[in-house]
């Protein structure tokens, strides 16, 4: 296990990260907000900071930006000390939560603002505006005032705004937050291509893990101003390392087993497991459940079943949320693709892999 | 909404009001300025123009009024001069003495205005305090008579009289300006400086203005600092209206001369109001 994880380790860092923050720790007043933060992002990733509100993820993006000054560690960009230069003499820019578009001055101006403070040539400026703008496709709007425009295009032009730089590393804090739902899958979208297209590494806060994971290289999941774990989205679902992670991605079942000999059981579930024997907690997707009749003759690896009672069954389009009372103190939650109306005693199972063992994860 | 009893009891009160102590007033004192005294010093209604007309032939009148308008120049330039850096610090730099700092800008307007010109007397007079200390140490052997009875002695109370004044509306501007627009600024390469100029500034444009107004309008009408610390050489148009009213007895003249002024600041305010509009931002 440990040699697997250090070659992978190996194989990121082989190229030298651009930003590497290393052991972060900031204070509100007596308040830690961040507590020994060490993050490493490449060159071109798309990296999500995620977590609840109070987490500190926008703390740590203003870190980064030069918002605030950090009380311990150190932030480097290259060979450079990010922490110890003035946030204007900085290569990163920000899309603030509240696009923050200067309201005295029009699209143009707003989107030429950075070029003007670095002294870009003259004659580059109105080019490289207008390029800015037609990638976000706001260019009718070049010469209008702020104060016309929808929440969505105001984004649009903070975007434009910080690209136009050609920043090395782009902090988007929360910057969907404020659209409606519809807009916000769009955008997102558009995010996504647009940081392919122009291979600019994002470094993107959002408490939503949806988005997170739909939209990011890695996710950094944060939590009290630590790091709870730090993966690509498939891997940080599909492997929590902790409870709190396999709660927070997604949903999840978690079960509360006792391993003995190679099997866990959990009340009156059990299935082989190969960790150490004691106590153990498990997160099992509710995807990951099915109905043993639906289940194919063969399946491959060790599968485990139960019988359980269904005491509810909501209906959801494709798949149907199922909550099963085994017996145990919590129902399982079981997510089916639509079995049609179900009562009574049924049998599950699920592939005994499905069943990842998750720290308990620490409480300060 | 509203019942028709509960507007009419709303809106007659404030306009009876203002119909009796101010509509009606103006339009005596606008009659007032089209007749003329006789020999006899009676005011007769023989409707003319030559109050207008002497107002810009006689000099003294002309000195008078420009040197109002040079005072209030003075006192408007300085106040946004102490006003502004005190506003931007108090507003962006004073964190915890911020509420302190506030109120001792506040608190020499609970003094009366009288108590603060007096004050000055006492300050700049011959025996007073500036000169007594300018003679202990040396500095000067006699008392320095140019601080006292001067237009500097006018715009030395004005400024300090009329200062909060500028302070307060620049402060709420600059309260105003969004944090997150200066840290944009920032983020976009502007230094603290630049920042200033390209956002701060023009955001704060509509708090200079009222404030440079409240500055000029009420220094340009003011006849008490004149009065106390001003001296002959410190005349302002008010003192001039003030006497044509009392010793003079030349009601149609002061009338004319307060009609002019009251049109001059009311097209000040309306020119103001008009740029303040187009730098507010909703």
């Amino acid at each position: 296990m440990n040699a697997v994880l250090s070659s992978t380790r190996v194989e990121h860092s082989t190229a030298e990260p651009l930003l590497s923050i290393q052991k972060v720790e900031k204070r509100f007043a007596k308040r830690a907000v961040l507590c020994g933060i060490s993050l490493d992002v490449a060159s071109g990733e798309f990296l999500t900071i995620l977590g609840e509100s109070g987490s500190g993820k926008t703390t740590l993006l203003r870190l980064i930006a030069g918002f605030e000054q950090l009380d311990a560690g150190e932030i480097w960009m290259g060979r450079e000390r990010l922490d110890e230069i003035p946030a204007y003499r900085r290569q990163v820019n920000t899309v603030f939560q509240s696009y923050a578009i200067f309201p005295h001055l029009s699209v143009f101006e707003n989107v030429a603002y950075g070029l003007k403070a670095k002294n870009a040539p003259r004659n580059e400026i109105p080019e490289r505006v207008t390029q800015a703008l037609a990638m976000v496709k706001m260019s009718e709007f070049t010469q209008s005032a702020p104060s016309r425009l929808s929440g969505g295009q105001q984004q649009r032009v903070a975007l434009a705004r910080a690209l136009v730089n050609r920043p090395r590393v782009l902090l988007l804090d929360e910057p969907l937050s404020a659209l409606d739902a519809n807009l916000r899958r769009q955008m997102q979208i558009e995010l996504k291509s647009l940081q392919r297209e122009v291979g600019i590494t994002f470094i993107f806060v959002t408490h939503d893990q949806e988005e997170a994971m739909a939209l990011s290289d890695r996710i950094a999941l944060l939590r009290s101003g630590r790091l709870e774990q730090v993966a690509e989205p498939r891997e940080i679902y599909g492997h929590p390392r902790t409870a709190y992670v396999a709660q927070f991605i997604g949903q999840t079942n978690l079960l509360r087993a006792e391993v003995h000999d190679g099997v866990a059981t959990a009340g009156a579930i059990a299935w082989p497991s190969a960790g150490p024997s004691g106590p153990a907690l498990f997160s099992l997707r509710p995807e990951a459940i099915r109905l043993a009749s639906a289940a194919p003759a063969n399946p491959t690896g060790a599968t485990a079943n139960f019988h359980g009672h269904i005491r509810n069954q909501t209906f959801g389009g494709a798949m149907d949320l199922l909550e099963i009372d085994c017996g145990n103190s919590q129902a399982i939650r079981a997510r089916v693709s639509s079995p049609g109306t179900l009562s009574g005693q049924q049998k599950f199972e699920f592939n005994a892999a499905d069943a990842v063992r998750v720290q308990e994860g620490s409480e300060t | 909404m509203y019942s028709r009893t509960y507007k009419a009891g709303v809106t007659i009160p404030p306009l009876l009001w203002v119909t009796a102590f101010l509509l009606v007033p103006y339009a005596i004192l606008f009659c007032y300025s089209f007749w003329s005294v006789s020999s006899l010093q009676v005011v007769v209604h023989n409707w003319n123009l030559q109050n207008y007309a002497q107002l810009f032939r006689n000099p003294l009148y002309l000195t008078v009024l420009l040197r109002s308008i040079r005072i209030a120049g003075a006192v408007t330039l300085l106040a946004l001069l102490l006003g502004y850096p005190l506003a931007y610090y108090l507003s962006f730099h004073a964190a915890k003495r911020k509420d302190l700092l506030y109120q001792l800008v506040i608190i020499p307007l609970w003094a009366s205005y009288l108590v603060r010109g007096y004050a000055w007397k006492t300050i700049l007079g011959s025996d007073g305090v500036l000169n007594g200390f300018l003679q202990y140490l040396h500095i000067t052997h006699r008392p320095v008579e140019f601080f006292l009875y001067s237009p500097f002695a006018v715009i030395l109370t004005l400024t300090h009289i009329y200062t909060p004044f500028t302070f307060l509306p620049i402060y709420a501007s600059l309260e105003h300006v969004p944090r997150n627009l200066v840290e944009a600024s920032h983020d976009l390469g502007a230094s603290p400086f630049s920042t200033f100029l390209r956002v701060i500034l023009p955001l704060s444009l509509p708090g200079i203005l009222a404030g440079a107004t409240f500055a000029f309008v009420l220094t340009l009408g003011d006849f008490l600092a004149p009065l106390l610390v001003g001296g002959p050489s410190g005349i302002m148009i008010s003192n001039i209206v003030v006497s044509l009213f009392g010793a003079a007895y030349n009601w149609p003249l002061g009338a004319a001369i307060s009609f002019f002024m009251l049109l001059l600041v009311v097209t000040l305010l309306s020119i103001t109001e008009r740029i303040e509009k187009r730098f507010t931002i909703s």
